[in-house]
């Protein structure tokens, strides 16, 4: 078979992230392996169209970046007289196809250590293992190139420096880490969820990126977290064209249009909901997912099942206790039961120092006194909220309520 | 008695010396500890990597909390420090999170630094 430039080209795509993953386990270094994957495609850009393409070419292409990476280890070795540095050797080195698979997982786990800043590992996870380049991460992200560069050689810097290690942790620390890996992938998420109103940015949609991350994390991690934030992201996203009306104005779930609502995601996310309740315990996002499941399967917002809402809040708050979880389970129960006691919940959290100055409770205040007719506690409740946020759309929505009024 | 002697400065101050004064401070610093020594009041010492390179880890609720950066509190005081021999960061901050006062403070975690060669006089950095 010859290599004509487009295969090539499909091969860069489909093997590059891979063989840079296990370039970096094998190499020890980031940089250098970045370097030897470039190295190894040029090798194959010449070598292919004359030898014929290899058997299997994503090893090859490990193999040889692999010798140019220690070439470059032992040009710059005997540059710096440093004899000691120890080479990494071929024999002790593991090109099985297990390992192999392996090193998306421990890149993954790397690029989200917690030793990182949060901004870091999202920058990390987005360049390493979405292969996206360091401005299409600044232009999703909406901050300078220089910026995201300049974290991402903190961050290189500090895994070097500190020892964090290329490794899927050990598995009785591996509870203890899973969440990190879904935090950053559930930010990859909404970071793209909630930017996708702003003038069509680029074309990099990083909740595609945040959806085949987990993909390939159920892949190689069959957990039921892993299967419950892919169900709460496909269920979340299923509603994205119904979330905003033709103005680009928020809408809330309850005016929503639920035809345009996408069913077949809805389904896909029902189905990894499924996988993850029957894994116990059930987490986190097993349990948020389970919410928009419920909403997801509402013909009608006046069908919604609010007494299940109300107890997978329960479970959520007992688990995961929260101010901000406690002011969606007061909603739900003012929806299942009645305004009054949702407001006298509500009334018990305004008192708290994280939430009386959050728009979010008086909004809902606001919302609960509408539905009670009492319009002018309403009113001020609104205006309070308008106070809170400097966020436009939401401003916009709350004008639009008072208005309304 | 024993004592802790403790080393704190303004990392500004080092990034910014030069290259020589650096390398002087260093040396410096081996032939003080080597001075301690021949007099029999060293017993042990590291330097530490910048702060860049900081972990902290706090025990809540049974639960370990691990951030990036050195300890943000400035309500509390050093109250002592461990050295500890680990594979990598991962089993070092794990180590840590046994030590029982993080349960009730932070443990930074930071490698330590390898101080550099000692140069004989008369050659150059």
């Amino acid at each position: 078979m010859r290599a004509h430039p487009s295969l090539l080209d499909a091969l860069y795509r489909t093997h590059a992230r891979r063989v840079q993953a296990t370039l970096i386990r094998l190499l020890g270094d980031f940089e250098l392996a970045e370097e030897a994957v470039q190295d190894a495609f040029a090798a194959a850009a010449q070598q292919w169209p004359v030898k014929g393409t290899p058997d299997n070419p994503q090893a090859w292409l490990i193999r040889t970046g692999y010798h140019c990476g220690i070439n470059q280890i032992r040009q710059r070795s005997t540059a710096r007289r440093r004899a000691h540095l120890l080479l990494p050797s071929e024999e002790t080195q593991e090109f099985d196809d297990a390992a192999i698979q392996d090193d998306s997982l421990r890149l993954l786990f790397t690029c989200c250590h917690p030793s990182l800043s949060l901004e870091a590992r999202l920058a990390l996870t987005l360049r390493e293992m979405c292969g996206l380049t360091t401005e299409q991460v600044a232009s999703a992200l909406l901050i300078k190139p220089s910026t995201v560069a300049q974290r991402i050689v903190r961050a290189k810097r500090k895994i070097r420096d500190a020892h964090i290690p290329y490794a899927v942790p050990a598995s009785e620390t591996l509870p203890q880490r899973l969440p990190d890996v879904l935090q950053i992938i559930y930010l990859v998420f909404n970071e793209g969820y909630s930017s996708s109103s702003g003038a069509a940015v680029v074309d990099i949609s990083l909740t595609r990126e945040a959806l085949r991350l987990g993909e390939e994390l159920a892949a190689l991690l069959p957990q039921g977290e892993v299967f419950g934030l892919m169900a709460l992201m496909l269920l979340t996203n299923a509603r994205r064209d119904a979330r905003q009306d033709n103005q680009g104005e928020l809408v809330t779930l309850e005016a929503q249009d639920r035809g345009l609502w996408h069913q077949a995601e809805i389904c896909t996310g029902i189905e990894w909901l499924e996988h993850a309740l029957a894994l116990t315990p059930v987490g986190f996002y097993t349990l948020q997912a389970s919410i928009a499941a419920v909403h997801a399967q509402a013909l009608r917002p006046e069908h919604t099942d609010w007494a299940r809402i109300v107890r997978l809040y329960d479970a959520l708050c007992r688990s995961y206790p929260s101010p901000v979880l406690t002011l969606n389970r007061a909603v739900a129960v003012a929806m299942h039961d009645s305004p009054a006691t949702g407001l006298s919940l509500l009334d018990e959290l305004a008192h708290h120092p994280q939430l009386s100055r959050y728009y979010l409770l008086h909004a809902a205040q606001a919302d609960l006194l509408r539905r009670q007719g009492k319009s002018d506690a309403a009113r001020d409740a609104y205006q309070k909220a308008l106070t809170l946020t400097t966020q436009d759309p939401e401003k916009r929505f709350l004008i639009s309520k008072l208005a309304e009024l | 008695m024993k004592y802790a002697a403790l080393v704190y400065y303004q990392e500004q101050l080092i990034n910014a010396m030069s290259e020589q004064a650096w390398h002087d401070l260093n040396q410096e610093c081996i032939a003080g500890v080597e001075r301690l020594s021949a007099q029999g009041n060293y017993l042990a010492g590291e330097a530490l990597q910048s702060i860049d390179t900081a972990t902290t880890v706090r025990v809540r609720n049974g639960e370990t909390v691990i951030t990036d950066g050195p300890f943000a509190e400035t309500k509390e005081q050093l109250a002592g420090f461990y050295l500890l021999e680990a594979r990598d960061l991962n089993e070092a901050l794990q180590l840590a999170s046994r030590i029982p006062p993080a349960r009730l403070g932070s443990i930074e975690v930071r490698p330590i630094r390898e101080l550099p060669p000692k140069t004989q006089p008369g050659e150059s950095s």
